[in-house]
Parts: structure tokens; sequence; C-alpha cells
């Protein structure tokens, strides 16, 4: 992969940047591009305490918050900011306000990528809200000093709607690197992955099987109009 | 957390009657409850630190357990809560999870309120 001067990516939880992308991520910071990740929340409002459960409502966020810091190391991510918003409502604040947030980053770091979920795409409310900020960030610069967005969209008729991807990223080479990302998410991984690794885990075919479909990340270059 | 001990529950509910308390009370599918796991929508509804006071508390059912707190002009119910824990700060928390360990509902009482971010508490 090309050095890119600066990425930065956009996400309202823990996991949202290792789940399904943590291998671009590593690629990247393989490269010697310097990676910054806005986390808009802690996940405070998951549903997953871990299998077999092990956090609580109360106790979540702050295993969340370390859960994504080692992610962070896995992946090379010196740079992590928290926006301090709440799980599940950020759909509710003023979205120039988020903007603001977003947009004195983008200012800091001056990335030539912004990696987000593609906006009316990302499925969980948060997703859109952030990506959506994200957007009205990228608008108030001046076209030429504007990132390319790059979003991630996981509705089931995405490419329906928005067409194939733009983008894939092979992250064979990564894959030990996005797997050890994944499973720093352990409340949640856990929850979501036993199965995929009990799979793995029962025959060769099978983790080729799933090996093959974490190998390739996917996104679309989101167009800003004026 | 751990298995409801009715009698420890409902010792740790009389400890709050008549008095004002902060809330948490929850409930959810997931958020994917559509998009994944094929269910008609995903449903959720919380309120955090709604300031309340009840003059009855009781804890009912078997595995899972009910929870009705009665209020001068209105009443707070749970169902489905199977875990709880008295923790650290002495909150009551309870919750209902899943055959998966999901948390499918959530009910907690506070003499203090609950944080709304840990970045707040880090900052104390």
């Amino acid at each position: 992969m090309q050095k890119e001067r600066h990425v930065l990516l956009v996400y309202p939880h823990p996991d949202d940047e290792s789940f399904g992308k943590a291998g671009s991520v590593a690629l990247y910071t393989k490269a010697g591009t310097p990676v910054t990740l806005i986390c808009g929340t802690l996940g405070e409002l998951g549903r997953n305490m871990g299998k077999p459960t092990f956090a609580n409502r109360e106790s979540l966020p702050a295993i969340r918050k370390k859960e994504l810091e080692e992610a962070c190391a896995a992946l090379g991510i010196e740079d992590l900011r928290l926006l301090g918003l709440r799980d599940k409502t950020v759909e509710f604040e003023d979205p120039e306000w988020v903007a603001d947030k977003i947009e004195a980053i983008i200012r800091e770091v001056k990335p030539s990528v912004l990696v987000t979920y593609y906006p009316k795409h990302g499925v969980h409310p948060d997703h859109d809200a952030l990506s959506h900020a994200a957007v009205i960030a990228v608008k108030r610069l001046p076209k030429e000093e504007r990132p390319v967005i790059y979003g991630s969209a996981v509705t089931h008729n995405a490419r329906d709607v928005i067409g194939p991807p733009d983008i894939t990223f092979d992250v064979t080479d990564v894959l030990d690197t996005k797997l050890a990302a994944m499973r720093a998410h352990k409340s949640q991984y856990e929850s979501m992955f036993s199965r995929m690794e009990e799979e793995m885990a029962k025959s060769p075919e099978a983790r080729e099987q799933i090996e093959a479909n974490l190998r390739t990340e996917y996104f679309w270059i989101y167009p800003v109009a004026d | 957390m751990q298995p409801i001990q009715v009698d420890v529950v409902q010792t740790k509910l009389s400890e709050y009657l008549n008095q004002e308390v902060y809330l948490h009370l929850e409930t959810t599918n997931g958020a994917y409850a559509a998009h994944r796991f094929g269910q008609p929508m995903a449903v959720c509804a919380y309120i955090r630190n709604g300031k309340v006071k009840f003059e009855r508390a009781s804890i009912a059912g078997d595995k899972p357990y009910r929870v009705g707190l009665k209020m001068a002009d209105g009443w707070i119910y749970a169902q489905g809560l199977t875990d709880f824990e008295v923790d650290g700060l002495g909150r009551l928390l309870l919750a209902g999870h899943d055959e998966e360990g999901r948390l499918a509902v959530s009910l907690e009482l506070s003499r203090t309120p609950f944080p709304m971010s840990v970045l707040d508490e880090e900052e104390v």
C-alpha cells in the first residue's frame, strides 16, 4: 500500500475501527502512514458483555476503553482522540457541534484520507450520525485541503444503491494483526465471533473459507459535493 | 454479576425506599436486531439518572425475576432479570442476560448519579 500523508479514522464505537477494517488500518501503519483515530463514544450501551459475561452496564465503558487502547497498540495507531459522546445519542446532538470537534482535528492532523462509515449506509444510527458530521466538517475546508473520504457501506442493499466498492484492500499480509485487533475487543469479540472461532478450530477448510473473507476489505469513495 | 439471590436483592431494594434515588432502566434487543438477527426491528428504551422516589419495592418470579417499584404517582417495572451485583460504590445493579450472555434488560439504583462518561470520572 502507498504511504499517505495522514489517515484519520472517524468512528463512534470502540471496535468499529477493527471489525471489517483493521486490516486496512494495519496496512496504512505498516506503510509508515500516521493514523489518528477519533472514537466518539465508549460503546457504553453495548449489549455484549463478554462470553461468558464478565462486564456489566457500569463497568463496560472503562473495559471498552482499555480494549480500544489495546486494539490501537496492535494496529500501530499512536493518536487516539475520544470525543466523550454517549452511545446511541450521537444522532440527537447538533450535527454542526459534532462537526466542530471533527473539523478541529482535521485541521490539526491534515489527513489525506478520512475513513468512516458511508453516510446513510452504516446501519447503526451512531455510524450514520458521525459520518454525516464528518462530511459536514470536510465540506468546511477549502477544496484543495479536503481529505478523500473512504466509507464502509454495511447495509444489505449498498451495492444496488451506490454500486460496487471503489477500493478493495487485500489484507493477507496483516491478517494476524487484524485478528489481534479484533480479539482485543474481548467484551464484544467473544459474543460476536465465538462461533467463527469454533468453526475455524474445527476444520482447515472452514478456517480457509473464513480467512478468505477476512482477507478482503472494501471501501466506497464518498463524493463530497461543493 | 451473579445469579439473583431474592433475599439479598429484596433487602437492598428496601434500602432505597422513601428517598430520592437515581434510576437506570433499559431494555434492548441490540442495534443490529433487524440487520443481522432477523427480527422485525431494533428495539431499545432507556432512562439514565431518572430521579425517582418509591414507597414499595418488590422482586417477584423465579428465574428470571421481575421487579416493581411503586411510586406515589406511578410504577417502575422490569421483567427478565437474571443477575445482580452490589458494586463497589454500593449501587444495586440488576440485569437480564439472554442465553448468549447478552444484556436484554437492566435496572439499577444509586443514591448518587450514574456517570455519563468514564472520561468525566477520570477528570475528577
